[in-house]
């Protein structure tokens, strides 16, 4: 059943700055579906309009146009209902600096109505199923990034709401933390609760959610399972980086079109994207035909699509070159490998 | 839940985070403290120039002072805001069931509070100094000073709501308070003030507290500023908590 049904959503910002006075469009019209009990994730570059839609959909912001039911209950007309079903991390978290976590989670508890001892209880339950007990009665002002987010994404849950928004969860964690709070959060979905989480991570959205919605400037370019997305490009990836003389890569190209089993081609400087039927059968004759031609190969490898890939193709860009790509983004992908590499089984 | 309650638990949880960084509370008494030891024993000699008010230099500039703290201490209450802001505090407490109402008076009880307390204070070093004061009176001033601390709060938080940036609000706020103090007759009495300062002082509110509160300090109640100062406040005060509120409401993004 669907949790979150939303059609035609849209906002628009007032742009400060250079364009003064002129409207910028940062959602510009969304349908999704969101089904109970899923972990969903909506994947896109930094600006792409994914914490606007999440502040419309957990009330803090109105939304321009549009309309979306969440938990039975509609946005627009029952903001106060939808509040009492859903919890919210921002990107900034929300733990106060100036009180203990254990006070945070009471407060949090007995703003959404338990008694002072139910509250007690909850923290309790929580910070032992969090293993927070060793920094919960420091103030959190001290705490680590991986230590606060814990707290942020505990004071999200301790009303035990039905769906969770978690906004770029797992941005600026260390590798550990992040593997321990995808952890977090396949737990919560094996309680029940509805996960939907914003990440520009695309191995996030690959190893972690069940189904993604692609967002790139304020449109949903697709929604599916990962598996489904990428069966959408049919076939292997062969990158190839051609020794950067004169026009290379241009004669590559030129020469690459022609074979009827390269379906795409993308240029990247002197990298080159293929998309092509069979990988293994297409690497000899890719390297023959450019040995022919001059052109040096320094290097060449074969994958099976990634998310990156799909992203390519719906949008005409990559989402590591769209400006996303941090430290934080090395450091994701070495522990998102390592985490893929234990568990193989875990999709496909 | 009821409002009450919802009210109770965000107003202590304000106190507390005060109380834990009580350093702000006493910075913001150094610089009146400073001006009631070095600066109103200059007065001491003014006591027989004409227009010059009754009462003795401490009884004339500590009511003053008072408003002082108002304007330079209580309005800067929305950086705190906008560290709750940032912190994703603010967020996170509007996605809660919780009253919008309550939120924002949670925090500005908070500051009238901490605005009063550090009336005490004030009046508690000047009294050995020389300041003589009508009890009475003086419940009164307290009064004037939650409408002025709900005023100058509510101004600060609807501020802070609206432009994010400590840098943007701290203009803001020195061009707007400092002609409210120079035009309210708190270091010097506006009797002193030739007509023009005097006529434009007559539309600043607070000039009416500082003179209403002078007769109040000498157990004077029969004059006309004092009515005039707290309803002139007490609907700034209401219209204030309004827009804050209203600001509130449109949401932190």
């Amino acid at each position: 059943m669907a949790i979150i049904s939303v059609s035609g959503l849209k906002k628009s910002y007032k742009s400060s700055g250079k364009k003064r006075g002129g409207l910028v469009e940062a959602v510009k019209g969304i349908d999704l579906t969101v089904h109970e009990g899923e972990i969903f994730g909506f994947l896109g570059p930094n600006g792409a309009g994914k914490s606007t839609t999440l502040k419309m959909l957990s009330t803090l912001l109105a939304p321009d146009g549009g309309k979306a039911t969440i938990a039975g209950f509609d946005l627009l007309a029952h903001p106060a209902r939808v509040r009492r079903q859903i919890g919210y991390v921002s990107q900034a978290g929300g733990a106060d600096g100036s009180a203990t976590g254990r006070e945070d989670l009471m407060l949090q508890a007995q703003l959404f109505g338990l008694s002072s001892d139910d509250a007690k209880r909850r923290a309790g339950d929580l910070i032992q199923a969090l293993e927070l007990e060793s920094f919960v009665d420091r103030f959190s002002r001290t705490y680590s990034g991986g230590q606060r987010r814990k707290l942020d994404i505990a004071l999200g849950m301790v009303h035990q709401p039905a769906l969770l928004f978690l906004d770029e969860p797992t941005t600026g964690l260390d590798p550990l933390s992040r593997a321990q709070l995808w952890n977090q959060i396949r737990l919560l979905r094996r309680q029940g609760t509805t996960v939907f989480l914003t990440t520009h991570y695309m191995d996030e959205a690959d190893v972690l959610c069940d189904r993604i919605a692609i967002i790139d400037k304020g449109k949903i370019v697709a929604e599916d399972s990962p598996i489904g997305l990428k069966r959408r490009i049919s076939g292997d990836i062969l990158s190839l980086k051609v020794n950067h003389v004169d026009n290379a890569v241009e004669v590559s190209q030129e020469a690459l079109r022609d074979l009827d089993f390269v379906r795409e081609m993308n240029a990247d400087g002197s990298s080159l994207k293929l998309v092509v039927t069979h990988g293994g059968e297409a690497i000899p004759v890719v390297l023959r035909l450019l040995e022919s031609r001059g052109v040096g190969v320094a290097d060449i490898s074969l994958s099976r699509p990634s998310l990156d890939d799909v992203f390519l193709r719906m949008t005409g860009h990559s989402l590591v070159e769209s400006g996303s790509i941090s430290t934080a983004t090395h450091a994701g992908a070495t522990s998102a490998a390592t985490s893929r590499a234990n568990q193989p089984q875990a999709k496909e | 839940m009821t409002f009450f309650k919802e009210l109770r638990l965000l107003f202590v949880r304000s106190v507390k985070g005060s109380l834990r960084n009580p350093v702000w509370l006493f910075l913001g008494l150094f610089q009146p403290a400073l001006y009631l030891l070095l600066f109103a024993p200059l007065l001491q000699g003014l006591g027989n120039v004409p227009g010059f008010p009754a009462g003795g230099a401490y009884s004339v500039f500590t009511p003053g002072l008072l408003v002082m703290i108002a304007l330079f201490g209580t309005a800067y209450a929305g950086f705190g805001l906008v560290d709750q802001i940032r912190a994703g505090v603010v967020e996170r407490l509007l996605v809660t069931p919780a009253s919008r109402l309550a939120i924002l008076l949670g925090y500005v009880m908070r500051d009238v509070v901490v605005l009063l307390v550090q009336s005490c204070i004030i009046i508690g070093i000047a009294l050995p100094l020389g300041l003589r004061v009508s009890l009475p009176g003086l419940l009164v001033t307290f009064a004037m000073m939650v409408l002025t601390g709900t005023l100058m709060a509510s101004c600060s938080y609807a501020l802070a709501l609206i432009l994010k940036k400590e840098d943007s609000m701290a203009s803001v706020l020195n061009t707007v308070a400092t002609p409210l103090l120079l035009l309210s007759g708190i270091t010097l009495p506006l009797t002193l003030a030739p007509k023009i300062i005097r006529s434009m002082a007559s539309v600043n509110p607070f000039a009416y507290e500082v003179t209403a509160a002078r007769s109040l300090f000498l157990g004077n109640f029969h004059d006309s500023a004092i009515v005039v100062g707290v309803v002139f406040l007490g609907s700034l005060a209401a219209l204030a908590f309004i827009w804050a509120a209203r600001s509130f409401r449109k949401g932190t993004a």
